[in-house]
């Protein structure tokens, strides 16, 4: 078995060689430029700076990446003591997750130095991940996949069932899809065909997962196999390639996105199973028997899960 | 297979008793998260209506040809050309609306009903039904959506259609996402209350 362990460190090698790219950005005269509380942006030089030009504000224009046309406004820039670090203070909060562009003109005698602030890459996927699980729940706040998520979550072994099939047939298809998506249909110009294209491989995946498992581990068919049909009626599944296409993702993005849905989808199958199976003990008025009450209960799970709004780790 | 059911009946069976929302419990998802106006729930329901009478219509025309083991993937792909066509009209056509309803649109090609209709109505019965039919059920579909969104934009923003009818605003809450599931959930307790005083009141158990 030393191929296979050998195997896991190239994998590794060749990730971490990949990501490097975007750790090194910094340009001559920058040294390091960070976000520091929520509303600050703290930047270091490689050298001593012109005091009058770097504490003028009117110097600085600052923008999220994807809109130019938005410049965010400056409220303060205040040189350190040593002229090398400046800290950029904000009228409004930034969105941290997004990469900030940011250029100052006449600094050193040059007309403009631009560069970008954004997190760690690796923490800005975790973001991803952990928005798509709990701060976009795509059950309880993006209110997707709720005919199947009503229908699976009587019990806990079905939810369980429900929910792996579910992350392993999201992150295959979402996958495929985003190789489409940037390989067949932007290269073509067939932008429109967008939803035929995505329902297509969504369904071929589940026939692929539904046959290669048949031959491979016919037991664990028997148990997983019923929600394999279910799985293509879900929304959530064409949602998130749909999703991807919109916002460009790239492929770790893609995997990140569709394991944190995936994983969502899981979670919220879960906690609702566990309250069915109480709920069955209790006594609940004849009108509200069945799906109403089914839907008081997940109206209460997405107030909690209001809670994880603004929620931040990196 | 012949249908005893005149256009009529055809209609008022997806708007009342299998009506898509209420009824048969399909395509909750837009029910619960666009369904904050009324106006919202005309424009969905319009989409819905739009895919589920052509995809009816095309499935009953060709039911001769389309081999039983490939139906599914033949649904499947008739409702995403359809849903492909009003997505663009929509985008072309209203913007705004296009914007409020987001991914939704695109999502109607994971519709339940649209495809559960094709499966137990049109791919047996004539075109002319299968037009009724689908024409009840978009219509179910979109009472129902109005009816959700009538209940939360008037408590919750005191307006319908976006006129200021109450001068107040009496639940902020109506209007936050999460209501969505309580205001559905409330109105399928409300009808099933309905049903069991009305069948009590006519001496039925």
């Amino acid at each position: 078995m030393m191929t296979l362990a050998h195997t896991k460190y190239i994998v590794l090698a060749a990730l971490i060689f990949c990501l490097t790219p975007i750790f090194s950005q910094a340009e001559g005269l920058i040294a390091d430029q960070k976000f520091k509380a929520d509303n600050e942006i703290f930047v270091t030089f490689s050298g001593a700076v012109d005091r009058a030009v770097a504490e003028n504000i009117a110097n600085y224009t600052v923008f999220e990446e994807p809109d130019p046309d938005i410049q965010l406004e400056l409220e303060s820039a205040t040189l350190s003591e040593d002229s090398t670090r400046v800290s950029l203070r904000f009228k409004e909060p930034l969105n941290t997750a997004m990469t900030h562009v940011v250029s100052i003109r006449g600094l050193a005698g040059i007309d403009k130095t631009t560069f970008t602030v954004s997190k760690s890459y690796l923490g800005y996927l975790f973001g991803i991940l952990i928005s798509a699980l709990l701060i976009n729940n795509f059950v309880f706040t993006k209110y997707l996949g709720l005919c199947v998520f009503f229908g699976t979550s009587k019990k806990k072994e079905t939810a369980k069932g429900m929910g792996v099939v579910f992350t392993l047939v999201m992150v295959v298809s979402a996958l495929m899809s985003w190789f489409f998506y940037n390989f067949i249909l932007i290269p073509y110009d067939l932008n429109f065909l967008q939803i035929v294209v995505f329902i297509g491989l969504v369904s071929l995946t589940v026939q692929a997962v539904d046959t290669v498992l048949r031959k491979v581990n016919p037991i664990l068919f028997n148990s997983f196999g019923v929600f394999l049909v279910l799985v293509i009626a879900n929304c959530v599944i064409i949602a998130v390639p749909l999703i991807l296409a919109n916002n460009n993702y790239n492929v770790f993005e893609t995997f990140m996105l569709a394991l944190g849905a995936g994983g969502g989808f899981l979670l919220a199958l879960y906690l609702m199973s566990s309250v069915s199976e109480r709920m069955q003990l209790a006594k609940i008025p004849p009108t509200f028997k069945g799906l109403p009450i089914a839907f008081i209960v997940a109206g209460q799970f997405a107030m909690a899960f209001l809670g994880f709004s603004g929620l931040q780790i990196f | 297979m012949a249908n005893d059911k005149s256009s009529m009946q055809l209609i008022t069976r997806g708007i009342l008793s299998e009506n898509p929302i209420f009824k048969l419990a399909l395509s909750m998802c837009p029910a619960v998260g666009i369904s904050t106006t009324v106006m919202n729930g005309i424009m969905l329901g319009i989409a819905v209506l739009f895919v589920q009478v052509f995809s009816s219509v095309t499935i009953s025309l060709f039911k001769n040809l389309i081999h039983p083991r490939i139906r599914i993937p033949t649904y499947t792909l008739t409702i995403a050309t359809w849903v492909t066509v009003i997505d663009l009209v929509l985008a072309a056509y209203m913007p705004e609306a296009y914007a409020k309803m987001g991914i939704f649109v695109k999502l109607i090609v994971a519709f339940a009903i649209i495809t559960m209709r094709l499966e137990m109505f049109a791919c047996k019965e004539s075109v002319n039904d299968s037009f009724w039919d689908g024409l009840g059920m978009g219509l179910g579909f979109m009472v129902g959506m109005v009816v959700i969104g009538f209940v939360r934009e008037l408590l919750g923003s005191g307006m319908i259609l976006g006129y200021d009818v109450l001068g107040f605003k009496p639940l902020l809450f109506f209007i936050l996402p999460s209501a969505g599931f309580f205001v559905v959930g409330l109105m399928m307790a409300f009808f099933n209350w309905i049903e069991v005083y009305y069948k009590r009141s006519k001496g039925l158990k």
